[in-house]
């Protein structure tokens, strides 16, 4: 996976060896091993194999083909039964993919076997990679992410504290439940009594607190873990807390209770003195049980569903009757179902609902969430998705350590719940195409990540384990890198204009609009993949608009300035007179159709930009996005209960862009040497070279097989344009951004190398 | 006209209309000649216009004096109509029975239109077979008009002498000899098809055959058979006066089996699958296992597999290809014409493939009218029906979808093809072959599809936004991981697909902001160019 090696360079090296046991981190290699393929054994590829501190790698130097497996996304090793040509090596990891390497002797294939069972699964949380990754400090910032999210700050978005709802200081110091924020969020008519009182009852101590407050209506869902009620306890306080929330609405007279367990598995923990609520004590309530498969069911059914995927060569009976029997699209239903209730019951009936599973981490998390993606569109941007697992999954105490099995912990409490969820949300997308700012290689950044271990976002089962873990100090953050290569991760169709993107999503969930997963499941199937991306055509499209937009911009100020040196009056121009030559504003917006939409655009470029601004610094940029950004940050941490903090990543780069663009303006105005300005100073040679620096047309990734450095090209290769010469390259080789002359703005844009050394020499000559 | 006797009530008010993913409307509802019409007779409303002939099979039931009929289409679309008045139901049912299944074929609905749009370029005349074939096969290959009375038919390897024809012609079932499908310019090679050879049960041979096949092949090269049955199905087939190739005769070729179902088989697939997709409280496993059991992605993935196959003998190895099945009309030509597709980039233009479905369907002698007679809901058992059109469209959906940039075309025009293969107002799907549409003078009496689809306002909604032309061949996956249900289609009245129509408005609003750009920028690269000579001529820049 290529964002998981970016920091190839820097972590093999052994930076990291301060944290080691000595024994595993001498870099081990095994020469001539055969990499199996599954569908061409054949012809496997022969290579070497290297053993690092924290990846398997094997490099085949024919098809200069490197294969990357980091340590962390191991889920099992297998030794297989000797052949004839050596030992192979089974390795199946959490991201779905499977390798097996032959390895000539027996002896090396056991080391390598011992050391991986090691280095993949730590003993304790602090042997983790998160906490000896160390990047550059160029490429990502400590502090970069820690900072972007606080319930505080997502509740205020949601306009609360009001009259209604109120921050309740009980759990400050986690004293009555370990497992929440310290912030929670409740009803004003439950009083400190109601709340011990009722997190006594409740498994956990998780008692009920808001969890989304719909501003529309008044109405909300509120999330607990089951009431300690066994067959016949009551309490009171309970029951008093949720007439609390009930009466928080003034527009519904009633409030679902939503246990999204099967009744059978509700009725069991009666048995163990947990349970449901019962009608007969709590007065005004519907309550409904929703069938949602515990973490067991889940586990073993990811299981199965992996098998399928696995299949050699299958008959499309076998594929589909397996994955029948997996049995995995109907739990992805289930939750739809259950999440879609739970949104309607909102949206139509103007209910409030409270959500139970058992201890409520993880079903609960599932629905609340899918719920809130249902019906806010915030929640389906970037930043606002991000937000929202802050909120649900990490403030509420989903088990990450446990659930993810990122150190040895007991096998049954491993479960594919957040994974469930991200294949939830990548199914709306498939049903609203336009409707998310994000794509899907963010979901699949966002699900590998939640395993690597490399951030410490989601290192621990819980806020107090984070905080005693000391994570922001001592790990970087998942967010703070995410921003940093916003690019990839944007949907190009996405527009915020879209009435589909401003309103509730409610989708159809009849079985028949469920899709297998193929882009995760079976990701490393190069053979299966469509040949041709749309998404990726698309966004090299808008990419492209982009720059020639920019282009356009210069070119008419250059048209305009010789113009004048010619003395011709602008009057005759036809193509001047629509724009007045002294506001370039104007005719950018006039020719281009596009800006009817003009947020759209903004949206995405907004994006990019805070990518390529906050990127990779070129040396000659005078534009210092971390900076910056970090300084805003600080500020907002200044005033807590700012309605800024809530500011989403992409208003804040919208912002900083829209300042951007008078700024440069400015600049280049004032400034001749910034290419823009004053055109007497243009010569024959320099507007030659503007006009050659920017591509008129952009390869078409068709038919592009290897990049120029000879690494091939497939399906899992994110490929980039370089904006001078419009060539395709690797990540590795369009690691610069630079302005480009003939851009009116002056922003940084990739470019390949030989691009970036032809403008260095360039600007020295001129 | 005849028609009046058959419509016994032409006008019932108060009519409710439920359709698939839209409000119910209430009006009036006329029977015409050719079409079921309901109206709510107030401006901007929407009305209901439906061709008797989409009508696939109609259910009746009373509540009262309330007649609640269910029509169910053959595009799959099931509509509801609440008509009071069970004598007024009842009439309305029996004219649409027997107006959706009229015998005289002139009496239908493409005689009678006119089209409301002008007609620039005659469909009819579009793909005249000389230019088609002359642009496609250069000259080592000829038309020959042996058959120019429906006797045989053929377009042959040059040297083919006329006898050799007629004796083929009489050892191959229905005399479909070996005749040329596909000439593959880039290194020599063809695609065959033809019938099953008449051996029979003693193992008859035909000199004639064997010569012909041969004289197509270049010296020293071997040819593929692929024979889309069963090795047992074949043999079975000697018995009946059928039967293969035996390698003995034809020494040059290499016989393949690769088996694909026909008829009544993919009849019931289509049945079995429509059911399963119109059912949207079915479980998740329930769901899944119906879709098994319909076969229809086996019968997808079986067609492409088959047809990358003869791709594979074509571009890889550099071999010829006889495709055949039994007549020769079905699987053969989903083979051919699949194999087209990715081989030639020329079949996936509109224009392309529009000549594509002229030649390798309707010149081919594909029996529409037989096979798109009744669709998914029908409830007559009649043999001669069969999805086969439907299948391969589905092959180029499943292909579009792994290639989406190297269409021309969008989804919504196969879609179109489907539908129009079923029931239209053109004539051009009408008839079983090329002889029986020269019989009811189908050219000079009815519009060709083809007619309305080119005109420039239509075929700009059926383009594809992200084309571009792609030379190459193009080699699909058949796991069945990349076969997808073709949801455009057969969820088509289950799903509202707006969000998904807005997501392809948008590809074509950002691709058509890039062209423009690019011709802008063009433009005034021009301008400055011009501009600065001027200047450096007035001495006004320097170098």
């Amino acid at each position: 996976m290529e964002h998981i090696r970016t920091p190839k360079r820097s972590n093999n090296k052994g930076a990291q060896k301060p944290h080691a046991p000595p024994d595993y981190f001498m870099p081990v290699q095994v020469e001539n091993v055969r990499l199996q393929d599954r569908f061409n054994t054949r012809k496997p590829a022969i290579g070497t194999l290297y053993l690092t501190a924290t990846h398997l790698i094997f490099v085949d130097p024919n098809s200069k083909r490197e294969t990357w497996v980091l340590h962390m996304h191991i889920e099992s090793v297998e030794k297989l039964p000797l052949s004839t040509v050596g030992s192979p090596l089974l390795i199946r990891c959490k991201t779905f993919q499977t390798v097996t390497f032959v390895i000539a002797k027996e002896r090396e294939c056991h080391d390598i076997f011992e050391s991986l069972i090691m280095l993949s699964r730590p003993a304790t949380i602090t042997e983790l990679y998160a906490f000896q990754y160390n990047p550059q400090a160029t490429l990502l910032d400590h502090e970069e992410g820690w900072n972007y999210f606080s319930l505080e700050a997502e509740f205020s978005r949601q306009g609360l504290p009001n009259n209604r709802w109120v921050h309740s200081p009980i759990n400050k110091d986690y004293q009555i439940c370990d497992t929440y924020p310290r912030t929670l969020f409740v009803p004003t008519g439950a009083t400190t009594p109601i709340l011990l009182g009722s997190s006594k009852f409740r498994s956990r101590g998780r008692l009920p607190v808001l969890s989304y407050y719909h501003k529309d209506n008044h109405a909300t869902i509120c999330r607990c873990s089951q009431p300690l009620s066994g067959f016949s306890a009551r309490c009171l306080e309970d029951e008093q807390m949720l007439q609390a929330i009930m009466r928080a609405n003034p527009n519904c007279n009633f409030m679902y209770v939503v246990d999204t367990r099967p009744k059978i598995n509700a009725m069991v923990n009666k048995a163990a003195g947990k349970g449901y609520e019962s009608t007969d004590f709590y007065s005004n309530i519907r309550f409904q049980f929703l069938g949602i498969e515990n973490i067991h069911v889940m586990r073993n059914s990811l299981d199965k569903l992996i098998e399928v995927c696995d299949l050699k060569n299958p008959s499309v009976g076998d594929f589909l009757s397996g994955l029948e029997n997996s049995s995995w699209l109907k739990h992805i239903k289930a939750i739809m179902d259950t999440s879609l209730f739970i949104a309607k019951a909102v949206l139509d009936e103007h209910a409030s609902v409270l959500v139970h599973c058992s201890d409520g981490w993880d079903r609960t998390a599932q629905t609340c969430s899918l719920a809130g993606v249902f019906l806010d569109p915030y929640y389906r941007t970037l930043q606002g998705f991000q937000a929202l697992i802050e909120k649900e999954w990490l403030d509420f105490g989903h088990k990450f350590t446990d659930r993810l099995g990122l150190t040895a912990v007991e096998e049954k409490e491993v479960s594919p719940v957040f994974t469930q969820f991200v294949e939830c949300v990548w199914q709306l997308t498939q049903q609203f195409p336009c409707a998310f700012q994000f794509n899907e290689s963010f979901l699949l950044t966002l699900h590998d990540h939640a395993y690597s271990c490399q951030f410490g976002t989601f290192l621990g089962n819980c806020q107090r384990e984070r905080e005693e873990l000391s994570l922001s100090s001592k790990t970087y953050s998942l967010w703070g890198y995410m921003r940093k290569n916003m690019s990839d991760y944007v949907n190009p169709l996405y527009s915020r204009e879209h009435p589909v993107t401003q309103g509730v999503l409610l989708p159809n969930t009849a079985p028949q609009n469920f899709k297998f997963w193929r882009g995760m499941y079976n990701r490393y199937e190069s053979g299966v993949h469509p040949r041709e991306s749309v998404t990726d055509t698309v966004s090299a499209m808008k990419d492209h608009s982009a720059s020639l937009e920019d282009h356009v911009r210069l070119l008419e100020k250059r048209i305009a300035g010789v113009k004048k040196l010619l003395g011709k009056d602008t009057v005759l121009s036809p193509d001047l007179q629509a724009k007045g030559d002294s506001n370039p504003e104007t005719v950018v917006n006039n020719p281009v159709p596009t800006k009817d939409s003009p947020s759209e655009d903004n949206g995405a470029n907004a994006v990019s930009d805070a990518s390529s601004e906050s990127g990779i610094e070129d040396v000659q940029s005078p534009v210092n996005g971390d900076s910056a950004s970090a300084e805003e940050n600080e500020e907002k941490n200044d005033k807590e209960d700012n309605l800024d903090s809530t500011n989403d990543l992409v208003e804040e780069a919208e912002a900083s862009e829209g300042q951007d663009v008078p700024e440069t303006k400015a600049e280049v105005d004032n400034s001749p040497s910034a290419g823009a300005g004053d055109s007497m100073d243009v010569s024959l040679n320099r507007l030659s070279l503007e006009m050659d620096s920017v591509a008129l047309e952009w390869k078409a990734f068709r038919n592009i097989r290897q990049c120029s450095c000879e690494t091939p090209l497939d399906a899992f290769n994110k490929k980039y344009h370089c904006w001078r010469c419009g060539d395709i390259f690797c990540t590795r080789c369009i690691d610069k951004q630079t302005p480009i002359p003939g851009h009116y703005s002056q922003r940084p844009v990739p470019v390949c190398r030989t691009c970036y050394k032809h403008l260095k020499l360039e600007s020295k000559l001129s | 006209m005849e028609f009046v006797e058959l419509i016994k009530t032409p006008k019932v008010d108060g009519v409710v209309l439920h359709r698939p993913l839209c409000p119910r409307i209430e009006g009036t509802l006329c029977v015409t000649g050719h079409h079921l019409i309901l109206s709510s007779r107030q401006k901007n409303a929407e009305e209901l216009w439906l061709l008797h002939s989409g009508v696939d099979s109609i259910e009746k039931k009373f509540v009262g004096s309330m007649g609640y009929l269910t029509v169910k289409c053959k595009d799959f679309r099931v509509i509801r109509l609440d008509i009071p008045g069970m004598e007024e139901c009842l009439n309305i049912a029996s004219s649409i029975e027997v107006l959706s299944s009229l015998d005289t074929i002139t009496l239908t609905y493409p005689f009678f239109f006119r089209p409301m749009f002008d007609v620039i370029e005659d469909g009819w005349q579009a793909f005249p077979p000389e230019t088609e074939f002359g642009r496609l096969f250069g000259e080592d290959w000829r038309i020959s008009y042996v058959n120019k009375d429906y006797k045989v038919r053929g377009w042959i390897e040059g040297c083919a002498a006329l006898n050799l024809l007629l004796g083929s012609g009489a050892f191959r079932q229905g005399g479909r000899f070996p005749v040329l499908s596909y000439f593959h310019a880039a290194n020599d090679t063809s695609i065959l098809r033809s019938s099953q050879p008449l051996t029979g049960p003693n193992g008859r041979r035909c000199k004639s055959d064997e010569q012909l096949l041969n004289a197509t092949l270049r010296p020293g090269k071997r040819g593929y058979i692929i024979d889309t049955r069963a090795p047992n199905v074949a043999a079975n087939a000697k018995a009946r006066g059928g039967g293969v190739e035996p390698e003995v005769h034809y020494p040059q070729w290499r016989r393949i089996h690769k088996p694909i179902e026909r008829w009544n088989a993919l009849q019931d697939s289509l049945v079995r699958l429509v059911e399963a997709c119109q059912d949207p409280n079915s479980s998740m496993d329930k769901w899944l296992s119906k879709l098994e059991a319909s076969n229809w992605l086996t019968h997808v993935k079986d067609i492409l597999t088959t047809a990358c196959l003869a791709a594979q003998c074509i571009d890889r190895e550099g071999a010829s290809v006889l495709v055949h099945g039994s007549e020769g009309i079905d699987t053969t030509l989903q083979v051919t014409s699949l194999t087209q597709i990715i081989l030639n980039p020329d079949c996936r233009t509109v224009r392309g493939f529009e000549a594509l479905v002229e030649r390798e369907w309707l010149q081919a002698g594909h029996p529409f009218a037989d096979r798109c007679a009744k669709s998914a809901h029908s409830t007559s058992k009649q043999k001669f029906e069969s999805p086969v059109f439907l299948l391969f469209l589905d092959c180029v959906f499943q292909v579009y979808q792994q290639f989406p940039c190297s269409f021309e075309f969008n989804e919504q025009f196969l879609v179109l093809l489907f539908e129009h293969s079923y029931a239209s107002q053109f004539g051009t799907f009408l008839c079983n072959n090329e002889c029986d549409r020269k019989k009811v003078k189908l050219q000079t009496k009815t519009v060709s599809l083809w007619s309305y689809v080119n005109s420039p306002e239509m075929l700009r909604t059926y383009l594809n936004p992200l084309y571009e032309p792609n030379n190459g061949v193009v080699w699909p996956s058949v796991a069945p991981q990349s076969l997808q249900l073709w949801s455009g289609l057969f969820l088509r009245w289950e799903t509202n697909k707006s969000a998904e129509d807005a997501a392809w408005q948008e590809v074509i609003h950002i691709r058509h902001h890039n062209k423009e750009l690019k011709s802008k920028v063009t433009k005034l690269r021009r301008q400055l160019e011009e501009l600065q000579r001027e200047a450096r001529d007035a001495n006004l820049l320097e170098e």
